[in-house]
C-alpha cells in the first residue's frame, strides 16, 4: 500500500518487510526486542515530512484516545 | 443525538493469524477507496504493542449535499490499536480527522478469540455518527450509517482475501498430495485387476 508521500513509499515496503518478520517471529511469541527500530527512524522522518507539507490537523492526529477518558464508552444495548 | 452501529464478525482464522493479517490487508482487492496507509506511532510498553496508523480515503459526499457543502475529495483516518499477545486480545479505534463537524465516525472493534472455537476469531465492532451540521443532521448520519454498513462489508471481505493468501499457502500442497495418493490407489486397484482378471472372467455373473 502506498504512502501518504510517495517519496516514502520504499521506505514504508522496506520497514513493513521487517516489521511483519517481527511481528510473527519474535513480538506473538513474547520477544519484544525491537529489530526495525533504524528503519523505522528513516521512514517515521520521510511521513512526518509529507504529513506536515499537506497542512493536516497534526493535533488532533497525535492525540491518543483509545484507552484514555477520551475514547468513547460503547453505546446503550437496546431493550 | 448520535446513531450507533453494532455488528459481530467471525473469521475463521486463529487469533494469531489475524493480528499478523492487520498489518498486512491493504491494498486488498475490496479497498479501493483506501488511498494510502502509514503508520505514525509506533511503540512496545508492558508488552503490548501501541501503533497509530494515518489513512486517506476517497470521501464520497451524497448528491444532495454536494450542492451546499465543499467537502474535501479525500478524508484521513487515524487508526490506533492495542495488540495484547499474552491475552490474545487486539483492539483498534478509527476516526476521522477533518471534517467532523459536518459527520464524525468512531468505530471500535476488539478482536478475541472465538469463545465456542479457539481455532477461530472474533470480531466485535461498535460504531457512533454524529454530525453538528445545522439542519442536514439526521441525513448525514443516516447516509453515514449506510456507507459505514457497506464498507464494513468490504473491510470483513478484504481482511478474508488477505488471510486466505497469508495462510492458505498449505491447500495447494494438501491438494497435490491428495492427488497423488487418489493416483497410487487407483494404480493399485488397476494392477489388482489386471492380476485378477482370469479370475472374474470365468466368474461372470458378477454385476
Amino acid at each position: 500500500m502506498n504512502s501518504i508521500g510517495e517519496e516514502c513509499t520504499n521506505l514504508k515496503r522496506n520497514y513493513e518487510d521487517c516489521f511483519n518478520k517481527w511481528f510473527s517471529e519474535k513480538f506473538l511469541k513474547g520477544n519484544n526486542e525491537d529489530d526495525c527500530a533504524p528503519l523505522f527512524k528513516v521512514y517515521q522522518t520521510c511521513v512526518k515530512k509529507a504529513i506536515k507539507e499537506k497542512n493536516l490537523d497534526l493535533d488532533c492526529m497525535e492525540k491518543d484516545v483509545l484507552g484514555t477518558e477520551f475514547e468513547k464508552p460503547p453505546p446503550p444495548v437496546s431493550k | 443525538m448520535v446513531k450507533y452501529y453494532t455488528s459481530t464478525a467471525l473469521f475463521k482464522y486463529t487469533w494469531d493469524q489475524v493480528a499478523i493479517a492487520l498489518w498486512q490487508r491493504y491494498p486488498n482487492p475490496y479497498s479501493k477507496h483506501v488511498l494510502s496507509e502509514d503508520v505514525v506511532h509506533r511503540e512496545v510498553i508492558n508488552g503490548k504493542l501501541y501503533t497509530k496508523r494515518l489513512l486517506t480515503k476517497t470521501n464520497p459526499m451524497p448528491r444532495w449535499g454536494e450542492h451546499f457543502v465543499r467537502g474535501p475529495r479525500h478524508i484521513c483516518v487515524v487508526e490506533e490499536s492495542i495488540v495484547d499477545p499474552k491475552n490474545k486480545s487486539l483492539t483498534t479505534y478509527t476516526r476521522n480527522i477533518g471534517m467532523q463537524k459536518l459527520l464524525t465516525i468512531i468505530e471500535k472493534c476488539d478482536y478475541i478469540q472465538n469463545p465456542e472455537n479457539l481455532r477461530t476469531t472474533q470480531c466485535n465492532r461498535w460504531a457512533w455518527f454524529q454530525s453538528s451540521f445545522y439542519g442536514f443532521r439526521r441525513a448525514l448520519q443516516a447516509f453515514g450509517v449506510e456507507r459505514y454498513k457497506s464498507n464494513v462489508t468490504k473491510n470483513v471481505k478484504g481482511f478474508n482475501t488477505t488471510l486466505e493468501q497469508l495462510f492458505m499457502t498449505d491447500i495447494p500442497q494438501q491438494t497435490k498430495t491428495k492427488q497423488k495418493l487418489t493416483e497410487k490407489a487407483k494404480h493399485a486397484v488397476d494392477l489388482a485387476k489386471s492380476k485378477t482378471q482370469p479370475l472374474l472372467t470365468s466368474s461372470s455373473q458378477l454385476p
